[in-house]
């Protein structure tokens, strides 16, 4: 049973606001007390997933959440997008595959660095990606 | 006898100059400490003249007429100065609210007869003057706005600076984001330096980025090997160990980048890339 303790919504429209959003995904991972490592690896995801909906989808939301789940607390993140979608998404998993001209480690890196990964793409419709990392993952 | 604003503020100006005057140096929001009641005479005069000599009965009651293009400009100048002289938002909007509630006064004294033409007329005001106040505001996020962005742009200059550490090493200390604007600025820095000094070796530090992703980690490849191309080797440093646990996870290469835990590491290798050494006098007391 997941239980969500506190939410926050932001909306993320131009690249001025990755770093507000990263500092807000901070904020709450410090206020459940995540280690310094797996905070790193929280705010990378969420800023490698926060850049793709910018470049690929002109923007989109982003919720915060932080859960608990019996003593274990985590954070969840979802990111919300309007975009064009992924036309192949085990392609898109695949390291070094990239519609754009970056690493293209973006999508299959995230999921290393969280404890759970879960991605649903409609054509034309948008994206929505959800990850979760727990506080000791 | 005026029946209308136009009318009104045609016929009437004088009147409500005086009595818009009256309203807000009556007011409990009045500023006497930050503009003087001459200034704030002159400033209202400004705007009232300007009123009356282009609203019509046409247009009264479409407050997006270009008519009103010099009445726009004169609030946005009183609007712009009056945030520089440190008046908030709501005194400038209070401003702009006290002309109305002036002119409604006047009105309500001229059509006692009329409640009907009062409620048109009164409407057709509200309409015109919250347009106004609008635009006060508008013009108010606006200067606030520019002040940021200026602020954006010096601090991405000032926070990119290229240190000679000695004769033929540089050093780059970034703070902050690399994003794809920081990049360029810090690259040209960067590759401008190497040859104005004829520098063999680049340290890039990075200690104060807090987030290296796959943007930032490409970034930093690029500048790597527009580095290598010009001659120069570079090394990375201030890699934290939590960052490099990421960039692990990631799947990032940056195996064919020299990496450096820190700046004294980075130094060190990069005299002995110089084959310099470094040696304490033995036997001498360090004067």
């Amino acid at each position: 049973m997941l239980t969500t303790l506190s939410r926050d919504r932001l909306t993320i429209t131009r690249e001025q606001d990755v770093v507000p959003c990263r500092n807000r995904v901070k904020e709450a991972a410090v206020r459940i007390g995540m280690g310094i490592v797996n905070q790193t690896k929280l705010i990378t995801a969420a800023s490698e997933l926060i850049r793709n909906m910018l470049r690929y989808a002109g923007g989109g939301e982003l919720l915060i959440e932080v859960v608990c789940k019996g003593r274990e607390s985590g954070i969840r993140l979802t990111f919300t997008d309007q975009g064009p979608g992924i036309a192949d998404i085990q392609l898109a998993m695949q390291d070094g595959y990239s519609t754009g001209k970056s690493l293209g480690l973006g999508l299959p890196g995230t999921k290393r660095l969280v404890n759970e990964f879960d991605l649903e793409s409609i054509l034309g419709q948008g994206t929505t990606i959800t990850i979760l990392k727990w506080k000791n993952g | 006898m005026a029946n209308t604003i136009t009318e009104l503020l045609k016929k009437n100006k004088t009147q409500l100059l005086d009595r818009w005057i009256h309203v807000q140096l009556t007011s409990q929001t009045l500023r006497d400490d930050l503009m003087s009641d001459d200034e704030l005479r002159a400033q209202s005069e400004e705007l009232v003249n300007a009123l009356a000599k282009v609203i019509t009965e046409e247009n009264s009651n479409q407050p997006d007429s270009a008519d009103f293009d010099e009445v726009f400009e004169i609030l946005s100048t009183i609007s712009m100065s009056r945030a520089r002289q440190g008046f908030s938002p709501r005194e400038t909007g209070t401003y702009i609210n006290s002309l109305r509630e002036a002119i409604i006064n006047l009105l309500q004294e001229q059509l006692l007869e009329s409640p009907a033409q009062l409620f048109a007329e009164s409407q057709k005001l509200t309409r015109l003057l919250d347009h106004f106040s609008v635009i006060t505001f508008e013009t108010f996020i606006k200067g606030r706005e520019e002040v940021i962005f200026r602020q954006t742009e010096e601090i991405s200059d000032i926070s990119t600076p290229v240190i000679q550490i000695w004769d033929g090493i540089l050093a780059l200390p970034i703070i902050g984001t690399l994003d794809s604007s920081r990049t360029q600025v810090v690259m040209e820095n960067l590759l401008q330096k190497i040859v104005d000094t004829g520098s063999s070796i680049a340290i890039l530090d990075i200690s104060g980025v807090p987030a290296v992703d796959s943007l930032v980690a490409q970034h930093l490849i690029k500048t790597v090997s527009a580095t290598r191309l010009m001659g120069a080797d570079c090394i990375i440093s201030g890699i934290r160990p939590e960052i490099a646990q990421t960039v692990v996870h990631l799947g990032i290469d940056l195996s064919n980048i020299i990496t450096k835990a820190s700046l004294a590491s980075a130094l060190k290798h990069a005299f002995s890339l110089q084959k310099l050494v470094i040696k304490r006098l033995e036997g001498d007391k360090i004067r």
